[in-house]
């Protein structure tokens, strides 16, 4: 066991190493098979571990492979924890990562940048491999920050453009905003529980659950509280939460591979698997959870909102992540674990398809990736299409897709849910399917049907992806539409998990859906008269009237609301305020001290003015100089009798 | 009562040559002044037993010293109007200053700190003592060091006043060793190249 | 009886007049000269005084080297005064102001 979990890591790093360093020795074809073999076997290894641990039922396995070092009384390790929650993470990063591998072969078949490209996207693979086999909060540390930097790499993959330099800084920097958050969280973690180990903080944390702590003056805080909402800060930053969100967005500048692979499917799940893993602490501060579900509910609904003003294709699938990833966190906030961890099974599945079918559009339109120049594109690129509109089926959750069970239990969880802020995020959730339906089908009606709006050229030109492209979307649309069926019933209800994740007696939503389990056909005829069918079913029936039945409407609605379009089209204005407030901030403020710090103070007050006011007292101490003889006796008399009279009035006082 | 009236009389001299040195007009006048006042400085060096200084100060200082300052003051043709401008004007402020001071001193070195009764006067020494003896000892053992060098600094300055006062004439001659150092082998040798014999005279005589 | 004090009074009386006579005959370089000896002379005095009364030769041995050094004092001084007049056939210290910042 051990020696296959450290295969699995190895693997793909052996593959980032040999591409990134020998990648032009060996050449593009032979760097993507290197690559491609690394990451397949990581992936069918894990799949022998998900055997092991899931279909076979072993005991999860937590074990240390190297001691680091160790340095006052606190062991630092590397070593794995492989439990249901770990395979299944493990499963989908290696899955998906195999298919964006698969895809990148055809996506950036002219690109100079190819072998370096592959090196990446393997390397996030081992970090992200590390991160979810973590079996303590270094390691976990380390992946976080590794795939941070493949992130940021992958997002400024094409150098040359400014908007991808902008952006994969603003990622790094919002990235560290949150990453200072996940930082004290797990200094916290340290100080009070005094280990890294997961397993001794998780048996340790509930004699301290009603621990306080002195954080900012006299005020007691619950310690609790205080170290999850700061890891749950390195969340936010990681899954894009609202107000961290603001890089995700932008990430769209990398290619396309990449916002499937990093920033739709995998990475961005970082914070809902870390805040999952953590449950043990969660559970115990219910302050805690009502914030990460009112972000939750805030980023789902919100962002759902921005979805529908955006043109840029890959825009929209971005901020239909931004929406998913505030389901999943809701869903946190619910207690409902194996929920979010459920949707973000299928997530990735459904997720990935839609980056890669938008990708594979954009292949089509020669890089272009404005929807108002696409239109009728069914007819040119049928998988595309078939794929795209699977997707945009398990997002929306049509029954009996993936999407469906994991979103429905999630609405049923936070409806059940007793938490603080269930009320405002079960409205906020409703909502936000009816939202989902309408932008995914927006999606879909403008680029693949309707008119073909594109130019004359582009039309010639246009045909179905090459094969490397489209077989990585039909294997995962099939997952993208069976996952729920197969999953729902085990992966929520049953014993799946196991000690993985812990919810307290108070707060088991899943427990109570449970017992109305009775399998996945009564589910999906129980959800066709639910509120979410019918809004879903709403939101595509809208969107089929404003987009293909009567394009001009949503122009008027635009003019209408003029205002309101225009807060969506500035995204609420975070970007602005961001770069007003803290960018300007820090320019105005480091100008302001390079002005009057640096340029006044230190170099006009104190080097050149001690250079001046020498100058000057030399100036007035050369006119006591005369050089007559008289004068400096004369001085020097006076000195006496100056000294002569302080002697003397010692003497007589 | 003797010793009284000798140390007021000559302490009045004193005051009154310092008194004349520094104002009469003629600075060989000052320099003679000067010398009473030695003398007078020297009788009162007497009264304190101090015999070998006493006679050293008339010795040295009256004998040497002051001859060489009349010397000089004869030797050179001195402006005297010259120098003594601001004279006067300089009078009021000299009175303040030094009054000032005397005053200050005056408080500190009255008779109430040093009277009699603080620092009784001792017993005069019997008619075997002898000063220079006494100062002698001291100076040849405990202060041996410091004498020698007392004897460098007067050599160094024989040497430092007859080097500044010396007119470098051309007459002297000195070797130059940065000149010898350098110098070049063409310089020293010159080869002078000639016929190895002279043709013998032809009128010499058969051997 | 003769006091400390007396002698004491005497040397400052000696001193304060050659401060003032510093002061008064400002341009004369060899009366400057005297007024410095003049003072040497009446710390001399203090010394032999002091010595005297606290039946101590070291005073004396101080006055001895004060000697020896007021007198190569004299000299240098006097050698520098003789170049200086032969330089600028004067003695005015008006006229030496080389030393002016």
């Amino acid at each position: 066991m051990k020696e296959l979990c450290l295969a699995i890591v190895l693997a793909p790093l052996a593959g980032a190493i040999a591409a990134g360093l020998f990648g032009r020795v060996l050449g593009r074809s032979l760097t993507h098979w290197v690559t491609i073999l690394g990451v397949g076997a990581a992936f069918v290894m894990s799949c022998m571990v998900f055997n092991d641990i899931v279909i076979n039922g072993m005991a999860a396995q937590n074990f240390t492979l190297y001691q680091w070092l160790q340095s006052g009384g606190v062991d630092f390790k590397v070593g794995f924890l492989i439990d249901p929650l770990t395979v299944t993470m493990m499963v989908v990063v290696t899955f998906v990562s195999w298919m964006v591998h698969i895809y990148t072969i055809g996506y950036m078949h002219d690109d100079p940048g190819y072998q370096r490209f592959f090196s990446y996207i393997s390397l996030f693979t081992f970090a992200m491999l590390m991160l979810v086999m973590s079996n303590n909060f270094l390691q976990l540390f380390f992946g976080w920050e590794a795939v941070g930097l493949v992130s940021y790499l992958l997002i400024g993959f094409w150098f040359k453009r400014d908007t991808a330099i902008y952006a994969n800084l603003k990622a790094f920097l919002v990235n560290r905003v949150g990453d200072f958050g996940f930082l004290l969280g797990i200094a916290a973690v340290l100080m009070y529980f005094g280990s890294l180990d997961y397993a001794e903080v998780f048996a340790k944390a509930p004699t301290l659950a009603d621990a306080t702590i002195n954080v900012w003056g006299s005020q007691q805080w619950s310690l609790m509280t205080f170290t999850c909402l700061c890891l749950f800060v390195g969340a936010m930053g990681k899954s894009a939460q609202v107000p961290l969100h603001v890089w995700l967005p932008d990430s769209m500048e990398g290619p396309t591979p990449i916002s499937a692979l990093i920033h739709a499917a995998t990475m961005v799940t970082a914070g809902i698997f870390m805040v999952s893993r953590m449950s043990p602490l969660f559970e115990l501060s219910t302050t805690a959870l009502s914030v990460v579900m009112l972000i939750g509910a805030t980023t789902a609904f919100f962002m759902g909102l921005l979805g529908l003003v955006q043109n840029d294709i890959k825009r929209v699938v971005a901020y239909s992540t931004l929406s998913q990833l505030g389901y999943m966190t809701v869903a946190l906030g619910a207690s409902a674990y194996a929920a979010a961890i459920f949707h973000l099974f299928t997530h990735a599945f459904f997720k990935a398809l839609l980056f890669l079918a938008a990708g594979s559009v954009i292949i089509g339109m020669h890089h272009d990736q404005d929807m108002r120049n696409m239109g009728g594109l069914r007819r040119h690129m049928p998988i595309t299409w078939l794929t795209c509109l699977i997707g945009s089926l398990a997002l929306i959750g049509f029954p009996g897709t993936a999407g469906f069970f994991s979103k429905d239990i999630i609405i049923e969880a936070v409806k059940a849910s007793t938490t603080p802020g269930a009320g405002i995020a079960y409205w906020a959730c409703l909502i936000g399917v009816f939202i989902t339906a309408l932008y995914s089908f927006r999606l879909v009606f403008l680029v693949f049907h309707g008119k073909e709006r594109m130019d004359h050229h582009t039309r010639e030109h246009l045909h179905e992806s090459p094969a490397v492209v489209w077989v990585p979307l039909v294997a995962l649309a099939g997952p993208s539409l069976a996952a729920g069926v197969l999953g729902a019933g085990s992966m929520v209800f049953g014993d799946y998990f196991g000690t993985a994740i812990a919810v307290a007696a108070d707060h088991d939503v899943i427990g109570g859906l449970a017992s109305h389990w009775h399998g996945v056909i009564p589910f999906i005829t129980h959800g066709m008269l639910q509120p979410p069918f019918f809004l879903a079913m709403s939101g595509v029936v809208v969107a089929w009237f404003l987009y293909l039945k009567r394009p001009e409407i949503p122009g008027r609605i635009a003019a209408a609301f003029a205002p309101l379009h225009a807060l969506l089209l500035d995204k609420y204005g975070f970007d602005r305020f961001n770069d007003w407030f803290f960018a300007g901030g820090a320019r105005r403020t480091g100008s302001g001290l390079w002005r009057w710090g640096d340029v006044a103070v230190i170099d006009g007050g104190m080097v050149n003015g001690s250079a001046r006011l020498v100058g000057w007292l030399s100036g007035v101490m050369r006119q006591v100089q005369s050089g007559y003889l008289y004068h400096y006796a004369f001085a020097m008399i006076l000195g006496l009798l100056a000294l002569l009279g302080v002697f003397v009035h010692h003497l007589f006082v | 009562m003797f010793e009284q009236i000798v140390f007021y009389a000559f302490a009045a001299g004193l005051i009154f040559a310092a008194f004349m040195v520094i104002t009469v007009r003629n600075p060989v006048h000052a320099a003679l002044f000067l010398v009473a006042g030695f003398f007078a400085s020297a009788g009162l060096w007497l009264l304190l037993e101090a015999e070998f200084l006493a006679i050293a100060l008339v010795l040295v200082y009256v004998g040497a010293v002051m001859v060489l300052f009349l010397f000089v003051v004869m030797m050179l043709d001195i402006n005297i109007t010259v120098l003594r401008e601001g004279f006067t004007a300089n009078l009021p402020i000299a009175g303040i200053v030094a009054f000032l001071m005397l005053a200050a001193i005056g408080l500190v070195v009255g008779r109430h700190h040093f009277g009699l009764t603080e620092i009784p006067a001792p017993q005069a020494a019997g008619a075997d003592y002898e000063n220079t003896a006494a100062l002698g000892r001291v100076l040849y053992t405990q202060y041996l060091l410091p004498f020698e060098i007392a004897a460098v600094v007067l050599l160094v300055a024989i040497i430092a006043a007859i080097a500044l006062t010396l007119r470098s004439t051309r007459q002297t001659k000195a070797p130059r060793p940065e000149r010898q150092v350098r110098v070049t082998r063409a310089e020293r040798v010159r080869l002078v190249s000639m016929a190895a014999e002279k043709p013998a005279p032809a009128d010499a005589p058969e051997a | 009886m003769l006091a400390l004090a007396d002698f004491l009074i005497v040397g400052a009386i000696l001193f304060c007049l050659s401060v003032a006579g510093i002061f008064i005959n400002r341009k004369n370089i060899i009366v400057l000269l005297m007024c410095v000896e003049l003072m040497l002379l009446a710390v001399n005095l203090n010394f032999v005084a002091f010595s005297h009364f606290n039946q101590d030769i070291s005073g004396q041995v101080f006055v001895f080297f004060i000697l020896t050094v007021a007198a190569a004092e004299s000299a240098i001084g006097l050698a520098i005064l003789v170049v200086l007049f032969r330089n600028r056939s004067s003695i005015n210290v008006d006229d030496i102001s080389a030393m002016r910042g």
